[in-house]
């Protein structure tokens, strides 16, 4: 019975990483092809002088960046503003701010192509960053909320007390406090953005492809097997930064 | 000296963000463009709506996201159950390989599994070197239903897993003794307490699966090479070359409605994991 | 037959390197109040699991009516748990917590209902049965969670510590009910618990354990004013434990003086625990055998209880009269009150 278990999860993750593995195998295979001629780094060199993939990667990492760390700024200073508000105003504020948790993707993306559009805004980059933080806020301050909720506001009445300003107990006492809840907000905005295709598709402008993007498009008439080499080093960082987070949660409730 | 004002900018940007363009879809969904540009108020888009031909795009969307996600659940349920079993070695281990793949593009995965299932394949090639099939056949498996709810059902399987394991495991032990206690073997402890106590954990599984597999697009195009048209396909077309966006909106309108519904009649959820998806 | 309904045989249990029982063998009376009463880790809650069958022993047997149940599995074993904290089942209401082990026994459904309004009127909560769990105090869960156990009409209730998280005044209340439904039903009852008091309100027989091993089983009143050792002493009431010399049978010397006692069989000048109970103490102005000093005196409702120092030793002293904080005052003591100890290696 207990083999019979174990096998049953094998299999389960063998159907989950069967397409990785097979893709990273592909991004060392000599042959344009899908049949293994031999081992060769070509795809990877290939990548980077690929322009239309370079292009792509530096548009899905700027956006990633840009829109994640000022999505952790407005969204901590958003959570204890939120968290210090009034009953009925709190759970208005939490409502809405649930909306594009819960929203369809395209839903949102077709929200935000309207509002962008009625705007009169050029797509591209921009609005790339303005729907990606408009996503990725949400989540920051869902991540630091509960950390706040622990917090004992105390420490911060007694900065006060010791004549700190609200604004740099706030900065001295209470921030040191909520980080890991800001940091996990950081990685999660991260990750979301970097792997967001539909609302993207929705908001960006002409030229302006993000990697999820661009393998749509190629999709329909076949792919460089360099997106393979691609999606191996993706795999490779994305297990690296998971790893990174699950050390932190880890350790966080070792010491909770 | 109260810090609600530090909420302020960000009342101002969830207007903005969040509500506005909520508004606008609902402002489009229910009005025409005239002949001279300008938006008239109309429900003809909603009638549009409610004739056999997308109500047949919607009822298939439906009918395709509860069959993957009725799959997820019979493959998720077992694979949760153990996952949470109290003598499962490795299981940090375990829960983090089923949790990496959700983290990696989804168009990556699903891109990269036609290289498996295609006519020329590997697991044709396969079926073709232990001597299945012939030197030149082939099974057909991409371009039809079969190979876009296969797409679902890969990749949203870690969503139905998760919120099931985070309830089990949450589950007090004590309670399962109790049962035994009272004379319940096996087959009765987990049907009369373990599976009506993780009810909470499939009914958000459902939502995770069955919400983003409604409204796909890029899973059905991919994989069904444009064969299959799901609700995503419809939308994402009229906001393309030649499309009505009052139109599109109108449809986004109802299947936002849907969702709502759909999510009202569902017994409550684990809120927790649908949050926090990082372990 | 025996009078034993439950018997374990060199029972050892480890869980990975820590052994918690080892070679452990004890009989439990048929139709007593038996109490398991031990500090947390002295094994008592893993005792009571291998009766119940949610752990198997690693070695030795136990035996339920003189029928080997070691490998038996908890549903076909017939007694029934009181769980720590209850452990109802949140999805039911009261009816069907109470119901669950005679549905799965497809007993009719009105002799269930019969039984269910019975029991539940054993324990003071008729007309409950349509309520939720959540919607219940912390006593009133505590009682559905007997009846629970109670309908299936077991010979043995085994109780895990069930009145632990009731406040003092709830919890006495519950001590005495338990105790009157257990001599109604005439079952066999093994309570374990932490709590000395609680252990001498109810039981029949007290089985005191420390670090897995048994250190006296007796009723209330032999452990208390007869404890085997320096532990069952220091553990069921307040003891003072001095280190004292045997000087030869009946005569044994601590603090510095020689006292005369009622215990024998020890060599001659062993070192031994001297065991005084705190009320035992006589406590006099003007004449005793040793001298000491008031350190301090807290009134307790009933009596006083002081701090007197002498001899080098901190006596704790109950006595219903006092004397102001550093008067001088002397002790004294009956023989039959002396209780000599071998030390515990």
């Amino acid at each position: 019975m207990k083999k019979l278990q174990k096998l049953y999860l094998y299999l389960i993750l063998v159907f989950l990483y069967a397409p990785i593995i097979i893709m990273i195998i592909y991004s060392f295979n000599e042959s344009k092809y899908r049949v293994w001629t031999k081992f060769s780094f070509k795809w990877y060199i290939e990548l980077f002088q690929d322009g239309q993939i370079m292009s792509a990667l530096s548009n899905t990492l700027l956006v990633a960046v840009i829109a994640s760390v000022l999505s952790t700024i407005f969204g901590t200073i958003a959570a204890i503003g939120i968290n210090s508000l009034k009953k009925w105003r709190k759970s208005a504020v939490m409502n809405i701010t649930m909306l594009p948790v819960l929203n369809p993707d395209i839903v949102t993306g077709i929200a935000l192509m309207l509002l962008f559009f009625m705007a009169k805004l050029p797509t591209g980059r921009l609005t790339l960053i303005l729907a990606h933080m408009s996503f990725c806020i949400p989540y920051v301050i869902l991540s630091v909320l509960p950390k706040l909720k622990q917090a004992d506001n105390r420490t911060y009445e007694a900065a006060l007390d010791l004549g700190a300003t609200p604004a740099l107990a706030t900065w001295k006492v209470t921030l040191p406090e909520i980080m890991p809840g800001v940091i996990t907000g950081f990685l999660m905005a991260f990750t979301l953005s970097i792997d967001d295709f539909i609302i993207s598709y929705f908001t960006t402008g002409p030229g302006v492809e993000n990697l999820s993007i661009l393998i749509y498009n190629a999709a329909k008439k076949g792919v460089s097997p360099s997106i393979n080499a691609l999606s191996a080093l993706l795999f490779a960082v994305i297990m690296l930064l998971l790893i990174v987070i699950n050390v932190r949660t880890h350790r966080a409730s070792e010491k909770a | 000296m109260n810090r609600r004002w530090y909420s302020a900018p960000y009342l101002v940007w969830s207007l903005i963000f969040i509500v506005v363009p909520m508004l606008m879809v609902a402002f489009y969904g229910l009005t025409v463009v005239g002949e001279d540009g300008s938006f008239i108020f109309s429900l003809e888009n909603i009638k549009r709506f409610f004739t056999p031909l997308y109500l047949g795009v919607l009822g298939r969307s439906a009918l395709y996201a509860a069959i993957s996600t009725v799959i997820c659940i019979i493959l998720g349920y077992p694979a949760a159950l153990i996952l949470s079993s109290k003598d499962l070695k490795h299981k940090s281990v375990m829960m983090f390989l089923i949790v990496i793949p959700m983290w990696m593009n989804l168009l990556l995965r699903t891109y990269s599994w036609l290289s498996l299932l295609e006519n020329e394949g590997l697991i044709n090639q396969f079926l073709r070197f232990i001597g299945i099939l012939g030197s030149e056949e082939y099974i057909q498996f991409l371009y039809g239903e079969g190979a876009v709810i296969f797409g679902m059902v890969y990749n949203f399987l870690p969503f139905m897993i998760l919120p099931i394991y985070s309830v089990m495991s949450k589950m007090d032990y004590s309670i399962i003794n109790a049962a035994e206690d009272l004379g319940a073997n096996k087959f009765n402890v987990f049907r009369k307490v373990i599976f009506p106590l993780s009810i909470p954990g499939i009914s958000s599984g459902i939502t995770m699966v069955f919400i983003p597999a409604i409204t796909t697009f890029a899973i059905s195009s991919i994989l069904s090479g444009n064969n299959v048209n799901l609700l995503g396909n419809v939308i994402e077309k009229q906001f393309g070359i030649g499309g009505d966006w009052n139109f599109g909106s109108t449809m986004s309108l109802v299947l936002m409605i849907f969702i709502l519904i759909s999510m009202f009649v569902m017994p409550d959820s684990e809120k927790e994991s649908q949050g926090g998806l990082i372990i | 037959m025996s009078n034993a309904i439950i018997e374990l045989k060199n029972i050892s249990k480890s869980f990975g390197e820590e052994d918690i029982l080892e070679n452990f063998s004890v009989e439990i009376a048929r139709h007593e109040f038996v109490t398991i009463l031990g500090p947390s880790g002295c094994g008592k809650t893993t005792m009571l699991r291998l009766i119940g069958g949610f752990e198997t022993p690693d070695n030795g047997q136990i035996f339920f009516d003189g029928e080997d149940i070691t490998n038996l599995p908890p549903y076909k074993r017939r007694l029934n748990t009181v769980f720590q904290k209850y452990a109802l089942f949140p999805h039911m209401n009261v009816f069907d917590n109470v119901a669950f082990g005679l549905t799965i026994k497809k007993i009719d459904k009105n002799i269930i209902k019969e039984k269910v309004s019975e029991v539940l009127k054993l324990v003071n909560l008729s007309g409950f049965e349509k309520r939720n769990i959540d919607s219940l105090s912390g006593g009133q869960q505590q009682r559905i969670a007997i009846a629970r156990a109670l309908v299936n009409e077991p010979e043995v209730l085994l109780l895990d510590e069930p009145l632990g998280a009731l406040d003092l005044k709830l919890r006495q209340e519950m001590q005495l009910e338990l105790k009157k439904i257990q001599k109604k039903l005439g079952i066999t009852f093994i309570y374990v618990t932490h709590d000395q008091e609680e252990a001498l309100t109810m039981s029949d027989e007290i089985i005191v354990m420390n670090n897995g091993k048994i250190q006296q089983k007796g009723s209330p009143i032999d452990i208390y004013n007869e404890p085997e050792n320096a532990f069952v002493a220091s553990f069921i009431g307040e003891s003072n434990i001095i280190d004292g010399i045997m000087q030869k049978d009946f005569l044994v010397e601590f603090a510095g003086t020689t006292f005369e006692c009622l215990d024998k069989g020890f060599d001659d000048y062993e070192f031994v625990d001297v065991v005084i109970r705190p009320e035992d103490i006589k406590f006099d102005k003007e004449k005793g055998k040793i001298e000491g000093v008031v350190n301090s005196v807290v009134f307790k409702g009933v009596h006083y209880e002081m701090r007197i120092s002498a001899a080098d030793f901190d006596w704790i002293v109950h006595s219903t009269t006092m004397e102001p904080v550093g008067s001088r005052v002397y002790l004294d003591f009956y023989p039959n009150d002396i209780h000599i100890m071998k030390k515990v290696k």
